[in-house]
């Protein structure tokens, strides 16, 4: 095969000449050339290697379905592999690399495999390297997965940027060929928004290439024409370089737009791909049809195409795809495509048609009718062909073999939501489900088979659709078209008998294996697809798949009908991770939430941590304090002998008004809740209906009909999203509201035994404990009544302490206050680390223990649980034999019998003396720190019949760690036990 | 269903902006004894066709919906607020 | 036929026109003395340990569509015995071991590669539950190791460690899991149960079952009546409709759960790693491609696909996760139908009707399962007790509070 550029023609600009390189040899080509067009005019015709045997592969495609040519393109961040080279726009300095071969192209020690290829048939792997087992992945499955694979992907962060955008539009337009350019025509006039989206970088479609001309005008010229009256359309958006790549439920349908695929750099301001969600009142699908090559032995040879892209080529790129062309169908393509590439020049050696009694209206010195391609020749590239005929077989010279195998309309955004493809004999080819709802085809991907019916079949489409819109309009109506050649009758030429010829040109299967897979049991389209790979490559069997449903039928002798299809799904083409993840990258993954006292934390030297979404304050190193041990250890001391403050607005904060606020509290707390009087906060205990503890938290009565309730962190979003499922599916009579103030509101701890007369100055009124005693809760002025707060006298620490709410703006102000008022109390500032000491300490549970497996009777709350409400959430799952089971775990506190040792969370606890299995395993601990206060590591620990068992020695487990640690069970409150500070 | 919702307060809406929850099941009378309340906690019709489920407009009016679709086909006819529907259901 | 690197190269020899079916298509018996209903991996595992371990050969394995069109082809092929709850713990690893031992057992190649299975933490919570879960999998023997952040960016340095928005900080990591090619199951399975003697019989749905004197007699199919002794259903996904035909509601709904492939690309990531601050797992076939997924889509489904939003999230999360993924194209993307149990775990079980047997439930864990679920289930069938290391997947579980929630998510199915 010589490939070479044309004298002339083709939509590309001589003008201007691109330099790239094609692994590493500088070659040329012009704006507009795609990267498989630049090289087949450089006539580089080898331009990858197949997967299994590693055959030479040529370009077999002018666009979106090609199987062969792919190429690794950029570098680093940019390194893209698998990229078809016949939908890469050519750029200068663009870096293309060919894949899977090694050493080089040309030299492939993987072709080796070919030879094997009678041991290599299809599943062969299913049958052996099963002994010895262990060789498995050492041997054999290392070998095959550095055979199996196609391009490198780069292990460097992609540089680009990429963004996700919503559009709406009453019509969307799939295909910018003369179907979709019709469609979207006669809707825009009428009126209706219309998106007009089409994969390539230029919209035309087959008009690109067609040698038919509408109205006297040639083909791409009528295109240029209608495209210039949509671009006066303002209701008519039209989107090149997208491809619509699924359509999902409620007429939603995704596409990807490559903004800077086609540039080195991407455009300034611009991302590099751009991900659509188009809602769409209705869709019309004008994508075309794929034409199907032809199998017969050596139909893989660098040279053998597809029909239409060695028109393509030559039409619209100005290649010649050789010097003596072939032309090798089953219907009346082949005289249309011997004709199309003699009117641009190039040299037609043979006609095949595989029909016999349909005489060619072509002159070509060679013409078969009747004849098929038998066989084909040449090292890398073809050389010659056999052609198999009734007067025996001809051999002779070609370099290129344009094939045409009959149209497969492309369907497959029509069967992304389930339906079926109906077979039609009339097409030879499977055409798009019935009863599609909102979505309709037209043009050849319907089935039509000739330019004008394009055109009046897209006109007319949309005609209905803006109709049904309730716009005005009348299809567009266009002159006549001339030189339109139809397909003819199609003769079903499933595969020609002889050598090896390809269905799957990238996975390697041949005739041979779907017949071998027949055989075998494997006859289901759906068994042959997997255990032949048929239809799985990159390229989704885009071109093999019918062809392989034909040879199946054969072999199984029933109709292609009767065999039906594998499964349409998203995406169209290969979706790059990067278009559909957007700007959700990098640190922007997810949003960061900040407590209105960040920057007082900060201000602290705070260390943070991730909690959830937020980023919260863990601790605060001083000076000469190295390990964070030192610090937490100091701020829990402070906190036990002086006063700390800690930033608590990471709680979930909800607002309940309503007379009916009471008894709805008191239907979704398992305590009781109806008679809090007002100025009273009360610790809750949520439930799901399961029984099961659900979040905790304090809830204060600021007003007879005005509540606040706190959440744990986590579940902050989860415990609203509860309250107004409650109030509004299970109890919506009940007159409640609810609001989240999480955000609004800055909540800081106060704790220690000092705390009181540090808030005291700046809280106006008298803060006694008979003014405010523990567990009250009340609105108090601040500053000399500058600002309101809400101050709650609760604690977690076990300690003298409270928590002070004000409004978020005014967090870090009050903060600062407090700290300065504290000063010579010698105040400090705590972190969730020494928060989780302190509580530890007291035995206090977070949901490091409420882990949505403990009952409240497993945490000590048995006695919260009312007995008296007739209803509240869990209420009724709470008496299940599993529930009371006396052996269930509970909670307990655990130390180290010997202080020097440590033990970690998530340790389990063995009775002493027993064997480490699952069967004695009787617990874990949940939580554990070191406690400054009791002067070794301390845990609570959930424990089989726990709290009997204070006292008792066990063993603390953790193989993970290689610890074993003898420890004792015991009180889970190791400070304090009488609460005595806790009501100083 | 399932790409966009048709919020009865808001309109058409995408599916990230909702929480999904499941059946639409109808919590039993506090009496209704063992049986009923261990089905309510459960056991699921799991129809393979109509179709009501509780979705939640988190990131919306913050109201709970009822949607009515089809679990085969994936089509809506139907969403109501879960009140409205709470309350036919009681007169 | 035995299957062997000899047969492979004297059937090569001959031009690859010798094999034999894999498998029969047989017309259905009137009677067996077991059908099962569903061909997907566990029904036919189950066949095959009934045919193999129990000696009862006289067996039918129904399937509506195609041998393997259930959730055996439709997954993300990733086995792991990694489970906190004594309920799960000693079944998972018995399915590990009946991997691990599995092709030379039934004479396919299945590619059981044990390439590890890596869990991600990313908050000292994370950390320590995953502490506790490696302990409890330690206490029953099964291989855990809990590594730090050095050690996971040693393993795998092109994972973002420097700019995530959530730091990566360790993993738990069994390097006994890893992935299977998930069809080959199928289709080993398929062949060992049809060499014994058990029909597998294609495209027969099962449309309702007959009963007499409270005891099932047999099914009505689309090919006429099958009379049995005892029926097994095998039907996860659809658990829920079969179970409906002997008036029996079940605590499940149906999901659909999306998995994805990539295009092929040369040896990129060794083990199966999960993510743990997003929805998102991943691991690469022997072909190349990266096969991953996420979570449920979350709402009832029956029709085997998904919406964008959850590609959306995936592909978030797996670019968290390596940046680099970026440039890498997603090739093609399939639902499959799953039965989400209300505490996220199966049902191996009896029902109230004697001779009818439940297997259901799977959610996620139904690949990794299915050759303990087959041998469980058929130890069921044979003996009429649950095998030691199923027996906490009772159907009254729900009702007795005996719940086995390793989420701890109660019971809400799209949470698990």
């Amino acid at each position: 095969m010589t490939a070479y550029r044309l004298g002339q023609g083709g939509r590309i600009d001589r003008s201007r000449t691109l330099g790239f390189t094609f692994d590493g040899t500088a070659l040329s080509g012009h704006p507009g050339d795609t990267l498989a067009s630049a090289l087949l005019a450089n006539n580089r015709l080898l331009v990858g290697r197949s997967f299994k045997y590693h055959r030479p592969r040529g370009v077999v495609a002018a666009g979106a379905a090609e199987p062969n040519a792919l190429v690794t393109v950029g570098s680093a961040g940019r390194r893209e592999p698998n990229s078809r080279a016949t939908m890469v726009e050519l750029h200068d300095g663009l870096r293309a690399e060919s894949q899977n071969r090694w050493p080089s192209l040309n030299w492939d020690v993987g072709a080796l495999n070919g030879f094997l290829s009678p041991f290599l048939s299809a599943g062969f792997y299913y049958k052996t390297f099963m002994w010895p087992a262990s060789f498995w992945e050492k041997l054999y499955e290392p070998f095959i997965r550095r055979a199996a694979g196609l391009g490198r992907a780069s292990y460097h962060a992609d540089p680009d940027r990429y963004e996700k955008v919503w559009a709406h539009c009453d019509l969307l337009v799939v295909g910018a060929g003369p179907t979709g350019l019709a469609a979207a025509l006669t809707a825009g006039r009428a009126g209706a928004e219309v998106i007009l989206a089409d994969e390539a970088s230029e919209p035309g479609g087959s008009l690109l290439f067609d040698s038919a001309s509408v109205d006297g005008q040639p083909a791409g010229q009528f295109a240029t024409q209608i495209l210039a009256e949509l671009a006066t359309l303002p209701n008519v958006r039209l989107m090149t370089r997208t491809t619509v790549f699924g359509w999902f439920d409620d007429m939603v349908f995704g596409a990807a737009e490559r903004v800077s695929r086609h540039v080195s750099q991407p455009l300034p301001g611009q991302p590099q791909e751009r991900l659509w969600r188009i809602v769409a009142k209705r869709a019309i699908l004008a994508t075309g049809a794929e034409q199907r090559p032809l199998v017969f032995p050596g139909n893989d040879r660098p040279g053998v195409m597809l029909a239409d892209a060695a028109v393509s080529y030559a039409r619209r790129f100005g290649v010649g795809v050789g010097r003596k062309v072939a032309v090798f169908a089953n219907s009346d393509a082949g005289a249309r495509t011997a004709a199309s590439l003699q009117a641009a020049g190039i040299n037609v050696v043979a006609l095949v048609d595989a029909r016999v009694g349909h005489p060619a209206a072509v002159t070509v010195p060679r013409i078969f009718s009747g004849g098929v391609v038998s066989g084909t020749s040449g090292s890398r590239a073809l050389g010659a062909i056999t052609v198999r005929h009734a007067g025996g077989e001809d051999r002779f010279e070609a370099d290129a073999l344009a094939m045409a195998g009959g149209y497969s309309p492309r369907i497959h955004l029509a069967c992304h939501r389930g339906g079926k493809p109906r077979w039609s004999d009339a097409h030879q080819a499977f055409l798009a489900p019935e009863g599609l709802a909102g979505l309709t085809l037209a043009g050849s991907a319907a089935g039509a088979r000739t330019l004008g019916e394009c055109l009046s079949q897209g006109a007319a489409e949309a005609a209905a659709v803006v109709a049904d819109l309730g716009h005005t309009g009348t299809a567009a109506q266009f002159g006549a078209v001339d030189g339109d050649v139809p397909e003819g009758s199609v003769r079903a030429l499933w595969h020609v008998p002889g050598g090896k010829a390809f269905v799957d040109f990238q996975n390697d299967v041949t005739v041979k294996d779907l017949g071998l897979a027949v055989r075998e049991g494997f006859s289901d389209v759906e068994l042959a697809k997997r255990y032949t790979t048929t239809g799985m490559a990159t390229d989704q069997g885009k071109l093999s798949n019918v062809n392989a449903i034909g040879i199946l039928a054969e072999a199984r002798g029933v109709s292609p009908a009767e065999v039906g299809t594998t499964t349409f799904r998203p995406f169209y083409t290969p979706v790059s991770f990067g278009a559909l993840t957007g700007s959700s990258t990098g640190h922007h993954f997810q949003p960061v939430r900040r407590s209105p006292l960040h920057g007082w934390a900060e201000k602290h030297n705070a260390v943070f941590v991730e909690t959830g979404l937020w980023v919260r304050s863990s601790w605060f190193p001083r000076q000469g304090e190295t390990h964070w041990r030192q610090s937490v250890d100091r701020e829990v001391k402070t906190v036990r002998e002086a006063a700390g403050l800690c930033d608590v607005s990471t709680l979930g904060k909800i607002e309940i008004f309503g007379a009916d606020a009471a008894e709805f509290l008191n239907r979704v707390y398992c305590n009781a809740f109806a008679k809090l009087p007002v100025g009273k906060a009360r610790y809750g205990l949520m439930l799901r209906e399961d029984g099961m503890i659900y979040d905790d938290g304090t809830t204060s009565r600021l007003d007879e009909n005005h509540f606040f309730m706190t959440t744990t962190t986590a579940l902050a979003a989860g415990v609203m999203n509860h309250l107004e499922f409650c109030a509004q599916t299970l109890w919506p009579d009940l007159d409640v509201r609810m609001a989240s103030s999480t955000d609004q509101w800055a909540q800081m701890a106060i704790a220690g035994p000092l705390s009181r007369a540090i808030l005291q100055v700046i809280v106006d009124e008298d803060l006694s404990d008979e003014n405010v005693p523990f567990l009250a809760a009340k609105t108090v002025s601040l500053f000399g009544g500058q600002l309101e707060g809400r101050l709650y006298r609760i604690s977690f620490s076990g300690e003298l302490a409270y928590e002070l709410g004000v409004p978020a703006g005014f967090g870090e102000a009050v903060a600062d206050a407090l700290m300065e008022a504290g000063e010579p109390h010698g105040i400090c500032a705590y972190g969730a680390e020494a928060l989780g000491v302190l509580r530890i300490e007291k035995g206090h549970v977070t949901h490091a223990e409420i882990n949505g497996t403990v009952t409240a009777e497993d945490l000590g709350f048995g006695r919260m649980v009312s007995q008296k409400k007739v209803d509240f959430i869990g209420k009724h799952m709470l008496e299940r034999e599993g529930l009371v089971d006396a052996e269930r775990p509970r909670l307990v506190g655990v130390k180290p019998l010997n202080p020097e040792q440590s033990f970690r969370t998530g340790a389990h606890i063995l009775a002493k003396g027993a064997e480490a299995t699952l069967e004695n395993d009787q617990g874990y601990v949940t939580s554990s720190a070191f406690s400054p206060h009791v002067g070794s590591t301390i845990g609570l620990a959930l424990v089989t019949r726990g709290p009997d068992r204070h006292g008792e020695e066990v063993v603390i487990w953790n193989a993970l760690a290689g610890e074993t640690v003898p420890g004792v069970l015991c009180d889970p409150n190791f400070v304090d036990p009488s609460n005595e500070k806790l009501h100083a | 269903m399932a790409s966009l919702i048709r919020c009865p307060h808001c309109g058409a809406r995408p599916k990230e902006e909702f929480t999904i929850r499941g059946a639409a099941v109808t919590r039993p009378q506090p009496d209704a004894g063992e049986d009923a309340w261990y089905a309510y906690v459960y056991l699921r019709d799991n129809p393979m066709g109509p179709f009501d489920e509780y979705w939640h407009h988190t990131s919306g009016c913050r109201r709970w919906l009822v949607v009515s679709r089809d679990t085969r086909t994936h089509e809506t006819y139907g969403v109501r607020d879960a009140a409205a529907v709470a309350g036919e259901s009681r007169s | 036929m035995r299957y062997s690197a000899l047969s492979v190269f004297l059937n090569g020899l001959r031009g690859n026109s010798n094999w034999a079916a894999a498998w029969r298509q047989p017309e259905p018996k009137p009677h067996y003395d077991v059908v099962i209903v569903g061909g997907g991996g566990h029904g036919l595992a189950t066949a095959y340990y009934l045919a193999k371990q129990h000696g009862i050969r006289n067996v039918a394995v129904l399937e509506k569509s195609w041998l393997g069109a259930g959730n055996i082809g439709r997954n993300t092929t990733i086995i792991r015995s990694n489970y906190l709850l004594p309920g799960n713990n000693p079944f998972y690893e018995l399915s590990m071991k009946l991997w691990e031992g599995l092709e030379q057992d039934f004479n396919y190649n299945a590619m059981v590669s044990q390439r590890g299975v890596l869990n991600l933490y990313h908050t000292d919570a994370q950390r320590d539950a995953y502490t506790r879960r490696g302990n409890a999998m330690r206490l029953h023997g099964v291989d855990a190791e809990l590594l730090d952040r050095e050690a996971v960016r040693e393993r795998l340095p092109f994972f973002d460690y420097d700019n995530a928005r959530f730091p990566i900080k360790g993993g738990l990591l069994q390097p006994r899991g890893g992935s299977v090619r998930h069809d080959a199951v199928a289709w080993g399975y398929a062949r060992g149960a049809d060499e014994r003697g058990v029909d597998i019989i294609q495209h027969c749905e099962v449309t309702g079952i007959r009963r007499e004197n409270g005891r099932v007699v047999g099914v009505e199919t689309t090919k006429g009546f099958i009379g049995t002794n005892k029926l097994a259903l095998a039907t996860a996904g659809h658990s829920s409709q079969t179970a409906r035909m002997v008036d029996m509601t079940l605590p499940l709904e149906s999901h659909v759960l999306q998995a994805f492939v990539s295009e092929g690309l040369k040896p990129f990531i060794d083990s199966v790693v999960t993510y743990g601050a997003g929805h998102f797992y991943v691991s690469q076939s022997n072909k190349g491609g990266l096969v991953f997924g996420g979570d449920i889509d979350g709402y009832n489904s029956y029709a085997q696909r998904g919406n964008l939003a959850t590609v959306e999230h995936v592909a978030e999360a797996g670019v968290a996760m390596i940046p680099s993924l970026s440039r890498v194209r997603v090739l093609r993307s399939w639902g499959g139908v799953m039965d989400m149990s209300m505490d996220g775990s199966p049902i191996i079980d009896r029902t109230h009707i004697d001779n009818l047997y439940l297997n259901a439930g799977w959610c996620y864990g139904g690949f990794k399962a299915t050759p303990a679920s087959g041998f469980c289930f058929a130890h069921l069938i044979a003996t009429g007790e649950p095998h030691a290391t199923a027996r906490a997947f009772r159907l009254d579980r729900f009702r007795r509070g005996y719940v086995i929630d390793e989420k701890g998510q109660g019971p809400q199915p799209n949470l698990h």
